[in-house]
């Protein structure tokens, strides 16, 4: 517990320090994006664009090693993830358009080919370099041993581009995903809206593999988002609460890792968040579980059991009354009737 | 300009026009749903757009708009390409057609009206929230200004997308089925709302499915299924003949006395 405090007080050393600021700041940039994504409905797009990044890590691993250079280069590393993680995407959405394949059954088959790409190219490579470690597991679930200074200048500057672009455009990115109609109508490029919250999405994805893995990423943009959700009801605070859960599951999620180093960080960060969203689930106020159960046995009962009577009373005293057609279990019957036809109907029921 | 009512009657110009629709041919789902039609918005009018359900009403709106696919033809807003003149424009969309559950507040849908006004980075002043605040008071829905909007009923819903609407500040108002499953003190308001637009000089087209209420609401009609069967002056274009050609068998002899 001690080591867990340290490395939460970045106390346990230089590298521990490095990894938490990254994650950190790779927290808030995943919690950001990751609203705009969810409000958009487009999650799984995400996860399928996460595990399309294991075939670029892979090639560009060899392309590096075959030009003589390291082969481990992080920023290398992640152009490829980025390149196959674009081609992914393109392909989900060529998949849509172009063929009757729903979107989700495309997102499985391009996920699932990618993925499986992507291990046999780290499967050669293991066989190939069988002297030394090539390392490239630890993007599957992240790891952060060994992580060094650029790499973390690197997440950490993802980061702050990222939320940058999310605060350019948060109002079309907020237009879009709640009235797309709307959106197309008052001039806004819906396509090209899209596009730049995926690519932001695929900009967070490719910054967070080494820390918390392609198998897990998807998981850092979607819980945050879900787990604000609970505490408001508004676009702008949404996008701060979901980054600051992001931000604080990268911060302790690592601290964990550092103190029990055999843990991979991805898990530990995602297990984090969802233990932040189960405490809003239960304790949000309004939204939560708990303020729910309490409104439901204080307050009225949900359905309006006179109201439902008055409409029942109406449709046997005069069924073919032209107000019968207004009742959609809404509109109160005494918004329609003055109120003496209203106590004629009432005595009947 | 012509007077309502006359016919036959001269239609503005394309260029007088606020939505000039010609040859517009649109699919729905592969199938075809509007063949080859025809609109010319008359300045200052309330024009309704009556057909049976399916007939291709709402997507001739989406699809001269933008929002669908169309195969053909030619659209004007103003007498300029639609893509010049969005701002002239307020379209407001089937209650239906959005997710009442999306984090936003009344105030907050109100203020999407001005955001191609504030464009991606500019502050929102005091006179932009005080326009929201106007075109909600309006509409009657101001004092839920701060509620978030799947709180509301139907109605309000459907009154706080009218908001929206005003706050923009157009010329040309589209309305998608503005009267489907609101209370009836909600469609006084609309139906008041869009009186007064019109009579400040505005134009409205609403898709509408309401015959009994049609020529008491609209000073013109565009009657549709698939094609366009008709177009003018509610009272010259609502006789039995045109209904009995729009709807087929559809109408039972109580409704088309009610209208015709």
């Amino acid at each position: 517990m001690s080591a867990f405090l340290a490395a939460l007080l970045l106390q346990s050393g230089y590298n521990a320090a490095l990894v938490a600021v990254g994650a950190t700041l790779l927290g808030l940039a995943a919690g950001a994006a990751g609203t705009f994504m969810v409000l958009r409905k487009r999650a799984l797009v995400a996860d399928a664009m996460a595990h399309a990044t294991l075939p670029g890590v892979a090639l560009a691993f060899l392309v590096m090693v075959a030009l003589g250079g390291e082969g481990r280069a992080l920023s290398g590393l992640m152009v490829g993830a980025a390149l196959t993680a674009l081609l992914g995407l393109l392909a989900v959405e060529a998949l849509t358009a172009r063929t009757r394949l729903p979107e989700d059954a495309a997102i499985g088959a391009t996920l699932s080919v990618a993925f499986g790409a992507g291990i046999v190219l780290l499967t050669v490579i293991q066989t190939l370099s069988a002297g030394q470690q090539a390392g490239l597991e630890g993007f599957l679930l992240g790891s952060t041993a060994g992580m060094l200074r650029a790499d973390a200048m690197t997440v950490a500057a993802g980061g702050v581009i990222a939320g940058a672009v999310i605060f350019a455009l948060r109002r079309p990115m907020t237009v879009v995903a709640f009235d797309e109609g709307f959106a197309t109508a008052s001039g806004i490029d819906v396509r090209r809206t899209d596009l730049a919250t995926m690519l932001l999405v695929l900009f967070v994805t490719v910054a967070g593999l080494r820390i918390v893995g392609l198998v897990l990423i998807v998981a850092l943009l979607i819980i945050p988002a879900v787990a604000a959700r609970f505490w408001t009801d508004r676009v702008s605070v949404l996008l701060l609460v979901a980054a600051a859960i992001g931000g604080l599951s990268g911060w302790i999620g690592t601290a964990l890792s550092a103190a029990a180093p055999g843990l991979p960080a991805g898990p530990l960060v995602v297990l984090t968040a969802t233990a932040i969203f189960v405490l809003s689930l239960l304790f949000a106020p309004r939204r939560g579980a708990i303020a729910r159960a309490v409104a439901t046995r204080r307050g009225a009962p949900r359905l309006d059991r006179r109201e439902g009577a008055l409409w029942v009373a109406l449709r046997h005293a005069d069924p073919n009354s032209p107000l019968l057609s207004r009742d959609d279990g809404r509109t109160p019957l005494s918004a329609l009737l003055p109120p003496d036809r209203l106590a004629a109907i009432e005595g009947k029921a | 300009m012509n007077a309502i009512g006359r016919f036959p009657e001269v239609l503005p110009s394309i260029e007088e026009s606020p939505l000039a629709i010609r040859g517009l041919s649109a699919s729905y789902d592969g199938k075809p749903a509007v063949l080859d039609a025809d609109m010319t918005v008359v300045p200052g009018t309330l024009t309704a757009i009556v057909g049976p359900n399916g007939a291709g009403k709402s997507t001739l709106l989406k699809a001269a708009l933008g929002l669908s696919p169309r195969q053909s033809g030619e659209v004007t807003v103003f007498g300029q390409p639609l893509a010049r003149m969005r701002h002239r424009l307020a379209y407001v969309p089937q209650r239906a057609s959005v997710d009442w559950d999306f984090p936003v507040r009344v105030i907050d849908v109100a203020m999407m009206g001005l955001h191609r006004e504030l464009g991606l980075l500019g502050r929102v002043k005091p006179r932009h929230r005080a326009r929201a605040e106007a075109a909600l008071q309006r509409t009657g829905t101001l004092d839920l200004a701060q509620r978030q909007i799947g709180q509301l009923s139907g109605g309000q819903q459907q009154r706080v997308f009218l908001a929206r609407a005003l706050a923009q500040g157009a010329d040309l108002f589209l309305l998608d089925e503005p009267f489907a499953g609101v209370d009836a003190a909600t469609e006084e308001t609309i139906m008041d709302v869009l009186k007064s637009l019109r009579d400040e000089g505005k134009s409205v087209v609403c898709v509408h499915h309401d015959l009994s209420t049609v020529a008491d609401y609209f000073d013109r009609v565009l009657l549709l299924n698939r094609r366009v069967l008709a177009e003018g002056p509610a009272p010259v274009v609502l006789t039995t003949r045109n209904l009995q050609a729009t709807y087929g068998g559809r109408l039972s002899a109580g409704q088309l006395a009610g209208v015709a």
